[in-house]
């Protein structure tokens, strides 16, 4: 079974995050690293491609400055191989025009039995790529999968919802969105660590995906940053150092309040 | 200046509309000359007359999806109605099902999507959608161009919901197209997790906690604290992802958004993810033995100590005034 697994690499959540001045977009010039969110989707992959006794896991991102920092973390937990779109003409993109660029960069790696994402970014968040990619591929598609069987053409989900979950069998290919805890994802080992330095990364362009320029980056995305400004702060109260006593200052805050 | 129409994409759930439904009607009769809402599901007719009461003068409704996930049948069956309705906005919930069919739609007409929105304004016919980002600290605002409908999400509580507008509820039946293969996902089953107490994202009281509280077996604290206080029991995405307690207890950005009288968040520093779900709480306790934690900027009373000594004597002093 071929899995490919759609990987974002993301600016270290735990810096403080800026916005480009000029253009209102998350500043990414630095060095990325593989979206935490990512890192299940990519271990479920490994997990059923090894249940299935056969098979490669491939990865696809998309990045600015041809960054493959947090490409070669999932290659050392074990995937093949990547394909990395990489193009100035991709800043500003949207998550549409993104899944177009994913589409596209799936298509050169054949046709896999299933596409594997998070369910959103760390970083933008929007959390509708994994549809719009199966909708672009013509495949169906299970969101919020807690729980991931692959049996023969089939794929069995436990999909997250607002009250519990539900059991969900969809035809193979299909893409499957994974939240994070799905799977405890393994470090890479010195070997894998050491051996992903030769896997392959196919770097390539807008042009070489056949996309057209206008369809991605600011001019695909159709919408324009007009305003950028400080929320209200939240004033902090007080705070104290527990001696002992620290629950009856919440008492006395929770009786002001008359809650009790 | 409004927009000729506006349409929400409802939901519901045990044939009444969804509060954060009724939330979105409220904001697109500001906005719209005209509101119609679109609803997937057999049960049309039960949910249509609330849907009119907040201002829906039509209800496109869909038969029901034999099982099927929405995504793919809905958004063709809106595509269609939108070619022939034009609505300048379409409003969604942030909501598994509703982020599924906005996928799947914007792809089918070409449009992009706006999402995790917390308000919406118009600059003469520009729709123009506001997003807390940073843990809430920047509002960023972006305007849709290019021409309609516009497609955007809004997380829960962002508007006040009113009954109001002269809207009739008039169901308008619409067909679900074949769409082949794309919809061969169906449910099986569903489980539904029993909860007691009041709902997370309605309790007037939320107790919540996080890794700090060192080990899953620690969590009957928190549960017993939100008991004693008529409250509801919460979680950070940290101890949801390693188990300890299901989803359906989580607070933040992919969990719940809560707006209690008091939030109380026990071992828990506040990371981003975790304070856009939260911190709209009227008051903000925080226990955290880091005094650095971010939890502490937003709280009204930080305890700095350790929850395994702070929250036992809190059980017991709550305990003592019966």
């Amino acid at each position: 079974m071929d899995v490919v697994v759609c990987v974002k690499q993301i600016p270290d959540p735990a810096v403080p995050g800026s916005l480009d001045p000029s253009a209102h977009t998350l500043k990414r010039e630095g060095k990325l690293i593989l979206d935490e969110s990512d890192s299940y989707g990519v271990e479920m992959a490994l997990q059923l491609v090894d249940a299935a006794g056969g098979g490669e896991v491939s990865l696809v991102s998309m990045a600015p400055n041809n960054e493959v920092s947090g490409l070669r973390t999932a290659l050392a937990m074990g995937a093949a191989k990547a394909v990395l779109v990489s193009d100035p003409a991709l800043q500003g993109s949207d998550s549409l025009s993104t899944a177009k660029v994913l589409a596209k960069a799936i298509g050169r790696i054949g046709s896999p039995d299933l596409i594997l994402t998070a369910t959103e970014s760390t970083d933008g968040y929007t959390g509708t790529v994994p549809e719009q990619v199966a909708e672009l591929l013509g495949l169906p598609s299970v969101t919020f999968a807690k729980h991931v069987e692959v049996a023969g053409a089939t794929v069995k989900v436990q999909r997250q919802t607002e009250a519990g979950y539900d059991e969900v069998e969809c035809s193979l290919p299909a893409v499957v969105s994974v939240t994070a805890g799905v799977v405890e994802p393994r470090y890479p080992s010195f070997k894998g660590i050491m051996a992903a330095k030769n896997k392959p990364v196919d770097e390539v362009t807008v042009a070489d995906l056949g996309l057209d320029a206008s369809s991605v980056g600011w001019a695909g995305a159709r919408q324009e940053v007009v305003d950028v400004a400080a929320a209200d702060a939240r004033q902090a109260g007080e705070i104290v150092e527990d001696d002992g006593e620290g629950h009856l200052k919440i008492i006395a805050f929770l009786e002001g309040l008359k809650v009790i | 200046m409004t927009l000729a129409k506006v349409w929400v994409y409802a939901e519901g759930a045990d044939s009444k509309p969804t509060s954060l439904t009724l939330e979105l009607l409220t904001k697109a009769r500001e906005l719209g000359g005209t509101v119609e809402a679109f609803y997937a599901g057999a049960d049309a007719a039960a949910v249509a007359p609330v849907l009119g009461s907040y201002g829906a003068a039509k209800v496109y409704a869909t038969s029901d999806l034999s099982g099927a996930l929405p995504g793919p049948a809905v958004a063709a069956a809106m595509a269609a109605q939108i070619a022939s309705e034009s609505p300048d906005l379409v409003m969604f919930g942030m909501t598994y099902e509703a982020r599924d069919v906005m996928g799947r739609l914007s792809v089918k007409i070409d449009r992009p999507v706006l999402t995790n929105s917390i308000d919406v304004s118009l600059d003469g016919s520009s729709v123009r959608c506001t997003t807390a980002i940073f843990g809430g600290n920047t509002l960023v605002t972006t305007a849709f161009s290019g021409g309609g409908p516009a497609l955007a999400a809004f997380r829960p509580k962002s508007f006040a919901a009113e009954e109001g507008g002269a809207g009739a509820g008039e169901v308008v039946s619409v067909a679900l197209p074949d769409v082949g293969a794309t919809g061969a996902a169906r449910v099986l089953a569903r489980h539904v997790e029993e909860s007691t107490g009041p709902k997370l994202d309605e309790a007037d009281i939320v107790v919540s906690g996080g890794r700090g509280l060192g080990e899953a077996g620690n969590y009957h604290l928190i549960e017993e604290i939100a008991k004693l206080l008529k409250g509801a029991p919460g979680a950070s995405r940290a101890i949801v992802d390693a188990g300890w307690v299901p989803y359906s207890y989580q607070v933040g950005q992919t969990g719940k958004v809560v707006k209690p009288t008091v939030y109380v968040a026990a071992g828990i520093s506040g990371a981003t993810q975790h304070m856009v779900g939260m911190k709209g709480s009227k008051n903000i306790i925080a226990i955290n033995k880091d005094k650095e934690a971010p939890i502490f900027s937003i709280s009204d009373l930080g305890i700095v100590g350790d929850v395994h000594k702070v929250l036992p004597k809190l059980i017991e002093a709550l305990q003592a005034r019966g």
